[in-house]
């Protein structure tokens, strides 16, 4: 009767741990993972309908998930063939070393006080936006594309400066590594050597 | 070319050619980012608290349906005098800052989002829902905040509730996202290297990677670079004095917009207002209510009260600040005490001339009337108040943020709140 018993019970622990197990395999993760979704997804309920109480909700959801489809599927193929490109048309040659960095570091830089401050510097003049800009903080409104431009060409001739010093230096210096620049550190020692 | 380059589609990890990718970049940057979305959550909360939205009447409530969520308010205080500066200047400079964070995190991920098959089982489909909501809700909130702060309202509803409830629908995908990583962002982390693509755990590491054209400590420190970058033509809007010059992009920064005691920072001017100069003019007397009396004051009445004087600043939702301005008028207590209530005197319910703004009428708290250093201010600097910083009178409180500063008061109802 006891041995029956326990038999019993282990039929009964192997069916519930086999459920589970199967539960397990259908759900994919484990409990923790699904305890937390839950809990995740009970928040967003509870806020999503506030989000979405306005009138305009439809809006707010495009905005939502529009964000996240206009940033991986348009911003970043964007940038990265542009980045692509520069990499391409800048690459190494047997003549010179690659110059990607001087270009795309500063041109990354703009981009990016571009596509933060978008509203602000594309401000037109004579526009509805900058009137209100104007109004409302009593600055002037079209200083800030001129500015940006001015930021940007500094980084540039920053970073074409630097290419010119690195070339400059690794010309002068001889790189050893290089037959070209000992040929040529080889023959600038001679012409001193003469004077 | 041609048919010998057949074409690899995106759902193809053979499609990802970066070297860069990897789980150690990614758990670089998702930590970095861990830090500062978790202030930028704690900042914002803290802000919402500082407009004290639970105040009767839900005069500065701009959430009236938040229901559970109000349970982070408290009284906000009015010391240190600088709390909102600091708490809203750190809001908004970091939001802008860790802008090229997160899009090199985004990138980082990118490969994961073209995962095939989409779903392998229903855990993970639920995981890719929240991700959508983390994704879509970080990009949301970056993207509402950076529009607000350059007074560009083009998304659809009311600022205050499109990012208070945009935040906590993102904090919830967030959370899950960050227990879910932690164990692989940790290893990533101790492990010095990343894995071969074969033995890669995170479908990160590219399976037939490009030449690099950037070493990834380069490429580190340009998005470093673009941070650093932000900060210094940002931050100085919150700053003010010198360094305000230096903001060169930020909606407050380059030069102040006048001269004199009056020429610090606007938020709204009197025409963007709609404050007319004949309500400004002699005629214009303050009305004091409550406690069931009610008195009427001219300029010159309330400048024959005691007057103090208190240094404080200006410091708006938008991150930007002025330093602290000689202010002098009536204590908001003594003009409580004017309508018998000088014994504990109760918030106030402030309005404005102001025919347009969402806060023309606003709400203070009793510890912000019963601080000394709250005042009705009549002159700014040792001059009277220009017509754009709220002549003839405004309200300044201590740590209050700049739109609970209301300018060019008509009413004033102690006991309203």
């Amino acid at each position: 009767m006891a041995r029956r018993q326990g038999t019993a019970r282990v039929r009964l622990r192997r069916a519930v741990t086999g459920g589970a197990r199967r539960a397990g395999r259908w759900y994919g993760e484990g409990p923790l993972h699904l305890l937390l979704m839950v809990a995740s997804f009970a928040l967003t309920g509870y806020v999503g309908v506030r989000l979405l109480a306005d009138a305009q909700w439809p809006s707010v959801v495009v905005w939502f998930v529009g964000a996240a489809l206009l940033h991986d599927l348009v911003l970043v193929p964007l940038y990265t063939v542009a980045a692509q490109a520069v990499a391409r048309v800048t690459a190494g040659t047997a003549r010179h070393r690659a110059w990607t960095g001087y270009v795309r570091v500063p041109a990354a830089l703009s981009g990016l006080l571009l596509l933060v401050w978008w509203p602000l510097i594309t401000l037109a003049p004579g526009s509805a936006a900058a009137a209100h800009y104007t109004l409302t903080t009593r600055l002037p409104s079209e200083v800030f594309w001129a500015r940006w431009l001015l930021i940007s060409a500094g980084m540039f001739a920053l970073a074409a400066l630097w290419l010119l010093v690195r070339t400059l230096h690794a010309w002068y210096s001889g790189c050893t590594g290089r037959p070209r620049l000992r040929a040529a550190t080889a023959r600038r020692r001679r012409r001193r050597a003469t004077k | 070319m041609g048919a010998a380059r057949r074409f690899t589609p995106p759902t193809s990890p053979a499609f990802w050619r970066s070297p860069l990718r990897g789980p150690r970049l990614t758990a670089l940057l998702g930590v970095v980012l861990l830090a500062g979305i978790t202030l930028l959550f704690v900042t914002g909360l803290l802000s919402y608290a500082a407009y004290n939205p639970d105040l009767a009447g839900g005069v500065n409530d701009k959430t009236p349906g938040k229901g559970l969520l109000g349970f982070s308010l408290f009284a906000w205080p009015t010391g240190p005098h600088w709390l909102y500066r600091l708490t809203q200047g750190v809001h908004v400079t970091l939001g802008v800052v860790l802008v090229p964070v997160l899009l090199a995190k985004l990138w980082s991920v990118l490969p994961k989002l073209f995962t095939m098959p989409p779903a392998r089982s229903i855990g993970h489909a639920l995981e890719r829902l929240s991700l959508l909501l983390l994704v879509g809700g970080a990009l949301f909130e970056f993207v509402t905040g950076l529009l607000n702060v350059q007074l560009d309202y083009v998304f659809p509803g009311s600022f205050y509730s499109l990012h208070f409830y945009g935040a906590w629908v993102f904090i919830g995908a967030f959370v899950v996202h960050v227990v879910l990583k932690l164990p692989r962002t940790v290893r990533a982390l101790r492990e010095r290297t990343d894995p071969d693509a074969a033995a890669d755990d995170t479908g990160l590491v590219a399976v037939r990677p490009a030449p690099p054209t950037v070493s990834r400590r380069g490429a580190l420190g340009l998005v470093g670079a673009g941070s650093l970058l932000l900060f210094v033509t940002t931050a100085g809007q919150s700053i003010g004095g010198w360094w305000r010059r230096t903001a060169l992009l930020a909606p407050h920064g380059g030069a102040d917009p006048g001269s004199g005691p009056n020429g610090f920072q606007i938020n709204k001017s009197a025409a963007g207002a709609g404050v007319r100069a004949r309500d400004t003019g002699e005629d214009w007397q303050l009305m004091v209510e409550g406690g069931g009396r009610r008195v009427r004051l001219s300029r010159a009445e309330l400048l024959r009260l005691p007057q103090y004087e208190v240094a404080l600043p200006i410091a708006c939702v938008e991150g930007w600040s002025t330093q602290d301005q000689r202010w002098s008028g009536v204590r908001l207590r003594d003009l409580a005490a004017l309508v018998g209530l000088d014994e504990a005197p109760p918030g106030v319910l402030v309005e404005s001339l102001q025919l347009s703004g969402a806060f023309r009428r606003a709400a203070l708290r009793d510890n912000q009337v019963r601080d000394p250093r709250s005042l009705l201010a009549l002159r700014v600097g040792g001059a009277d108040l220009s017509l754009d910083h709220g002549y003839p009178a405004r309200i300044i409180v201590p740590a209050a943020p700049g739109v609970l500063n209301t300018k060019w008061v008509a009413r004033m109802t102690f006991g309203a709140v």
